[in-house]
C-alpha cells in the first residue's frame, strides 16, 4: 500500500459475549485527510473508534492497528493520545464546574515546580481558543457554555496534546446549522494544518461537504471505502452502500389482520428535559391500528424513544403539549398508570436499566406492572402469580427451570420475554416496543419476531421502534420514518425500500433547526 | 446490536459445568438462611461460655424486653433500606417523641390512651415532614435525615427545657417493663419447677398457629400444581420451630410471664411480615428499591411509597421513644442515643443488601437479637464495653463483607 496513510487498522475482530460486534474491518487513513465513517446504528463505527483509542486494550480484540508506520498496542486511553490519537465522544466529557482553561488542561496540567501555574493556564488556553475560533474567556466556567461552544472547548483540548489523529463521533449530532457549519470550517482549517480527522457522522450532505473518502461499515463489516472526488459519490450511492440488500429469511411468515383506529397522536411536541429550548419531538401524527405491527424508524437521536416514552404517561420530557386519541376519543394520560389503563404498554429499550428488577425473580417481574390484577384489598394472591408467571413462560418459551429464576441470570432474549409478559399481563391494546431485539441473538430474535406477530393476532396495535431496517422491513405492516424530532416520511409495507427509508431518516430540513 | 451475531444458544440459565449442583445449593442456603445459623452459633457459643446463664428463664426475659425498642426501630428501618434509603434520625426523633409524651402525660396529666395516640401521630408527622423532603424534593435521605438527626435532638431538648421529665403512669411503665397477668395462675413443671400456665397455653396455640399456617400455604402451593418441599423435610422443619418456641415460652413461663412489649413486638413482627410478603405495598417496596426506574415505569407510585415508608418510620420511632421512656420511667435529654445506628446495623446483619431491593423483617430482627445476644453474652462475661463495641463494629462489618462476597461468587459463577 501506498505510504502515505497515517492509519492502516488490518483484520479488526472484536467480540462481546454473544455478539461479534467486529469482523475482519479494515481501515485506512491517509495523512491529512478528512475520513468519514459511515453505517447504521450498531454497525461497529463506535466499537472500532474505542479499539483505535485504547479504550478496548490491546488484547481485547484481534488484529493490527499501524499508526504512524510503528505496530501500535495501545493499553489505554491515555496511551493512544501519547501517541496524538485523540477522540472526542458523542456526550461531551467537560466537567461542567471547571473553567474552560481547566477543561482543555485536564489531566495535562501547567505545572510549575508541583503546583499549577494559573497564568500559564489560562494565557495557553486563550491561544487554544484562538485557533478554534472561540470567543469565550478561558476562566468562564463549562456549564455556562452552549453545546456547540462545549464541542470546541473538546477540540482545543484535543489541539493542547498535539493531535495528529482526530477522531469525532457524531460531533454535529447535538448542534444547529449555524454551528455546525463553524465546526466544520474548523476540521477543514484543521486538515490544513495537516492534523488528520475520521468523523463519524449520520449526516450524509455533511459528509458529502467535508469528506476526502469514507467508509462504510454494516453488521460489524467492511463494505467498502469511497475516494469521494474520484468515485463522484451521491448520497444515494452511501446509503445503498450502508443498508446492503441481505434480506434474508429471519422473519416469520405472517399476514396481518388491520382493523380500526386505536390510537392517533396528533401534534405531539415534546422538549428536552435538560434543554428546554430543544424540542426533542415536533409536531408529531401518528396513528395505529388493531392488529397492525407499524414500524417506527430513525437514526441515534431522532426522537423515537422520547416520542414513545412521552406517549407513555410523560415518562420523558418537558412541556409537551398534543393530544391522544383512543378508539377515536381524547383521553389524558398524565401518568405511567394512566396509560397502564388505558391499554398502553411500552417495552424500554434498556431492559437492565429500564425494564427489568434483575435481582428478583421472574414470577415477581411479570406481575409488576398488573399487580393490581393479582390481588384482593391490597393482598397479592401469590399462587395466583405464579401460575400467570408459569404460563407466560410456557407460552413465550421463556428458556428457565422455574419462574423463581432470577431475571439478571437469563440470556438476554429471554429477559426480552420476560419484559414483553410483564406488558402482556397488563392486557394492553397498544404495545410499544422499543428496540425488542438489541443485544439478542439471531434464534431468539425469530421467536420475538413470531411473539409480535401473535401479539397482533390477538387484536393489538404494535409499535416496534427499531435501528436495524432490515428488521422493520421484515415485520411491520407499515413504517414511520423519523429524523431530528419530526416523523418525516410514512410507507407502508409494498413501498417501503431501505433506501427510500434511508432518504427519511437523513432528511434534515433547513427551518428544523434546533434551538 | 448487530443482526449477524452468531446463532449461539440461549445459556443464560444453564449452570456453569465447573460446579457442581449440591455446590449451589448450599451457597443458595447459605446466603438466604446463613444469618439464622451464624445467629444459633452465636446463641449456642454464648450458652457455654456462661455455663447457660445466657438460656436462664431471667436472662432471656431480660434480653428480649431490653432489646425490644431497637427491634421495632429495626422493623421500620429495614423497610427504608429495602427501598434503598436510610434513616439516621430515628435516635432523635426517639427521644422527641419520649420528651412529647412525657411532657402530655406528667405535664398535663393527659389520660395514658390518648398521650400515647397523639405521641404516635407526632412521629407521623415528623415523619411525613421528612419523607416529603425525600420522596418528593429529592433530596438524599442521608443528608435529609442527618439533618433530621440534629433538628429532632433539638425539639427534644426544647420540649424537655434540658432536664428529665417523669415519672410515667404506671400503665406506660407495664407496657415497657411489666409482663401479662397469670390468668390462670401456675403449673409444676417437675424439675423446672412452677411456670405459667397462661403463658404455656399462648405458646401451644403459636405452635398450632405456625403449623397451621405453614401446612395450609404447602397445600395452596400444590393445589397450584408448584413444587413443595419434601413431606419429612416440611416436618423436620416445623419441629425445629416448635422446639424453638416451646423452649422460649417454658423459659418465659418459669421467670415471670409474657412481657407485654414481647406481645407488641411479635404482633409487629407477624403484621410487617405479611405486609413485606404479601400486600401490593411490600410488594412495590422491593421493586422500588431493585430498580427505581424500572419501578417507575411500571406505574407504580414509587414517591407516594417512599414518602409512607417515612411516616411508618416515624410512628414506629414513636413508639418506641413511648416504651424507652417509660422503661426508664423518665423522658431524657440523651435518650435513643445511638439507637439508628443499632437499628441500621440490625437491618444490614439480617441481610439486607447495602444497594436495597432484598432484606426481611425476620431478618432484620435476627439481627437486632444478634447484637442483643452479643451484648449481654459478654457482659454477662464482664467484657469491658469497648471490648462489645468492638466486637459488635466487627460483626457488622463481616456480615456486610460475607454478604457482598456471596453476591460475587454467585455473579461469577454466571
Amino acid at each position: 500500500m501506498t505510504d502515505d496513510a497515517i492509519l492502516r487498522m488490518s483484520g479488526i475482530t472484536k467480540t462481546f459475549p454473544g455478539v461479534k460486534a467486529l469482523q475482519d474491518v479494515n481501515l485506512v487513513v491517509r495523512r491529512g485527510e478528512i475520513h468519514a465513517i459511515c453505517g447504521e446504528n450498531g454497525a461497529g463505527k463506535s466499537t472500532l473508534m474505542k479499539v483505535l483509542s485504547g479504550v478496548y486494550p490491546h488484547g481485547s480484540y484481534q488484529g493490527d492497528i499501524h499508526f504512524d508506520g510503528e505496530l501500535c498496542r495501545f493499553s489505554g486511553i491515555r496511551d493512544s493520545e501519547k501517541h496524538g490519537i485523540v477522540i472526542i465522544h458523542q456526550e461531551l466529557a467537560l466537567s461542567p464546574y471547571l473553567s474552560i482553561a481547566e477543561n482543555i488542561f485536564l489531566g495535562n496540567e501547567r505545572v510549575h515546580r508541583g503546583l499549577i501555574d494559573w497564568n500559564k493556564t489560562n494565557a495557553d488556553a486563550a491561544d487554544l481558543l484562538a485557533r478554534v475560533g472561540l470567543d469565550e474567556n478561558p476562566v468562564t466556567p463549562a456549564m455556562d457554555l452552549g453545546v456547540g461552544k462545549q464541542q470546541l472547548v473538546e477540540i482545543a483540548k484535543a489541539l493542547s496534546k498535539d493531535v495528529k489523529l482526530l477522531i469525532l463521533d457524531e460531533p454535529t449530532a447535538a448542534l444547529n446549522d449555524a454551528d455546525s457549519a463553524h465546526l466544520l470550517d474548523l476540521l477543514r482549517g484543521l486538515r490544513d494544518e495537516g492534523i488528520t480527522c475520521v468523523i463519524i457522522s449520520h449526516k450524509l450532505n455533511e459528509i458529502k461537504a467535508i469528506a476526502d473518502s469514507t467508509t462504510i461499515l454494516r453488521d460489524g463489516r467492511t463494505i467498502e471505502t469511497l475516494d469521494m472526488e474520484k468515485d463522484l459519490v451521491t448520497e444515494d450511492r452511501i446509503i445503498s452502500g450502508m443498508v446492503g440488500r441481505d434480506l434474508e429469511h429471519r422473519y416469520p411468515e405472517h399476514e396481518s389482520n388491520v382493523g380500526e383506529e386505536v390510537l392517533r397522536i396528533e401534534d405531539w411536541t415534546v422538549r428536552s428535559p435538560t434543554q428546554h429550548e430543544r424540542l426533542v419531538v415536533s409536531g408529531a401524527n401518528l396513528t395505529l391500528r388493531r392488529g397492525e405491527i407499524v414500524g417506527l424508524a430513525g437514526l441515534m437521536g431522532a426522537g423515537r424513544t422520547e416520542l414513545a416514552m412521552s406517549v407513555f404517561g410523560r415518562s420523558y420530557g418537558v412541556g409537551i403539549t398534543g393530544r391522544i386519541y383512543k378508539d377515536g376519543k381524547e383521553i389524558r394520560v398524565k401518568s405511567v398508570r394512566d396509560a397502564i389503563r388505558n391499554g398502553i404498554a411500552y417495552a424500554t429499550e434498556d431492559r437492565k436499566r429500564y425494564g427489568l428488577n434483575l435481582i428478583d425473580d421472574i414470577k415477581r417481574n411479570v406481575s409488576t406492572a398488573g399487580l393490581r390484577k393479582l390481588a384482593r384489598r391490597g393482598w397479592v394472591n401469590e399462587n395466583e402469580e405464579a401460575h400467570v408467571a408459569e404460563r407466560y413462560r410456557k407460552s413465550m418459551n421463556i428458556k428457565a427451570p422455574t419462574v423463581a429464576a432470577v431475571t439478571g441470570k437469563l440470556s438476554g432474549g429471554n429477559q426480552q420475554k420476560v419484559v414483553l409478559s410483564k406488558w402482556m399481563f397488563t392486557d394492553p391494546d397498544v404495545l410499544i416496543l422499543d428496540e425488542p431485539t438489541r443485544g439478542i441473538d439471531v434464534g431468539a430474535k425469530y421467536e420475538i419476531y413470531s411473539i409480535i406477530n401473535e401479539m397482533a393476532d390477538q387484536g393489538k396495535a404494535v409499535l416496534v421502534i427499531s435501528s436495524e431496517l432490515p428488521e422493520l422491513l421484515g415485520i411491520c405492516d407499515r413504517i414511520y420514518a423519523m429524523s431530528a424530532g419530526r416523523i418525516t416520511g410514512e410507507v407502508s409495507r409494498e413501498e417501503a425500500t431501505p433506501e427510500r427509508l434511508m432518504q427519511y431518516m437523513t432528511r434534515y430540513d433547513e427551518e428544523q433547526v434546533v434551538s | 446490536m448487530s443482526s449477524v451475531a452468531p446463532a449461539r444458544s440461549d445459556q443464560g440459565e444453564a449452570p456453569a459445568p465447573s460446579r457442581g449442583v449440591a455446590d449451589r445449593i448450599f451457597s443458595l442456603n447459605l446466603r438466604q438462611n446463613g444469618i439464622y445459623v451464624a445467629f444459633a452459633l452465636i446463641v449456642a457459643l454464648f450458652a457455654i461460655l456462661t455455663h447457660g446463664d445466657l438460656l436462664s428463664p431471667e436472662n432471656m426475659s431480660n434480653v428480649l424486653v431490653q432489646n425490644s425498642y431497637i427491634l421495632i426501630l429495626a422493623i421500620g428501618m429495614i423497610l427504608i433500606i429495602i427501598a434503598g434509603h436510610i434513616d439516621l434520625s430515628v435516635g432523635s426523633v426517639v427521644a422527641a417523641c419520649g420528651a412529647i409524651s412525657a411532657v402530655l402525660m406528667v405535664n398535663h396529666h393527659m389520660a395514658w390512651p390518648l398521650a400515647v395516640v397523639l405521641t404516635l401521630i407526632a412521629g407521623a408527622i415528623i415523619g411525613a415532614w421528612q419523607g416529603y423532603w425525600i420522596a418528593y424534593f429529592e433530596i438524599p435521605a442521608f443528608i435529609v435525615t442527618l439533618a433530621g438527626m440534629l433538628v429532632f435532638r433539638a425539639l427534644t431538648l426544647t420540649v424537655l427545657g434540658n432536664q428529665g421529665i417523669g415519672p410515667f403512669p404506671d400503665q406506660v411503665r407495664t407496657l415497657a417493663n411489666g409482663f401479662l397477668p397469670g390468668y390462670f395462675g401456675n403449673v409444676g413443671l417437675g424439675a423446672l419447677g412452677g411456670a405459667d400456665l397462661f403463658t404455656l397455653l399462648v405458646g401451644v396455640i403459636a405452635v398450632v398457629g405456625i403449623v397451621g399456617t405453614q401446612w395450609r400455604a404447602r397445600q395452596g402451593r400444590a393445589g397450584y400444581g408448584q413444587k413443595v418441599e419434601a413431606l419429612p423435610l416440611f416436618i423436620v422443619k416445623m419441629a425445629l420451630a416448635a422446639l424453638v418456641v416451646m423452649f422460649i415460652v417454658i423459659q418465659l413461663a418459669r421467670f415471670k410471664n409474657l412481657p407485654v412489649v414481647l406481645v407488641v413486638l411479635t404482633v409487629l413482627v407477624l403484621a410487617y411480615t405479611l405486609v413485606t410478603t404479601r400486600a401490593v405495598f411490600g410488594r412495590h417496596i422491593y421493586a422500588i428499591g431493585g430498580n427505581l426506574q424500572a419501578a417507575r415505569l411500571s406505574g407504580i407510585k414509587t414517591k407516594s411509597v417512599v414518602f409512607w415508608l417515612f411516616v411508618n418510620m416515624g410512628v414506629l420511632a414513636a413508639l418506641a421513644g413511648i416504651i424507652f421512656a417509660g422503661r426508664l420511667n423518665q423522658a431524657g435529654p440523651t435518650a435513643g442515643t445511638n439507637f439508628e445506628l443499632d437499628s441500621i446495623a440490625a437491618a444490614f446483619i439480617g441481610g439486607a443488601a447495602v444497594q436495597g431491593g432484598v432484606g426481611k423483617v425476620v431478618g432484620a430482627i435476627t439481627g437486632g437479637l444478634i447484637m442483643a445476644v452479643i451484648n449481654n453474652g459478654m457482659s454477662l462475661l464482664g467484657a469491658p464495653s469497648e471490648r462489645v463495641m468492638l466486637i459488635k463494629g466487627l460483626v457488622l462489618l463481616a456480615a456486610v463483607a460475607f454478604d457482598i462476597w456471596t453476591k460475587r461468587r454467585a455473579g461469577a459463577s454466571r
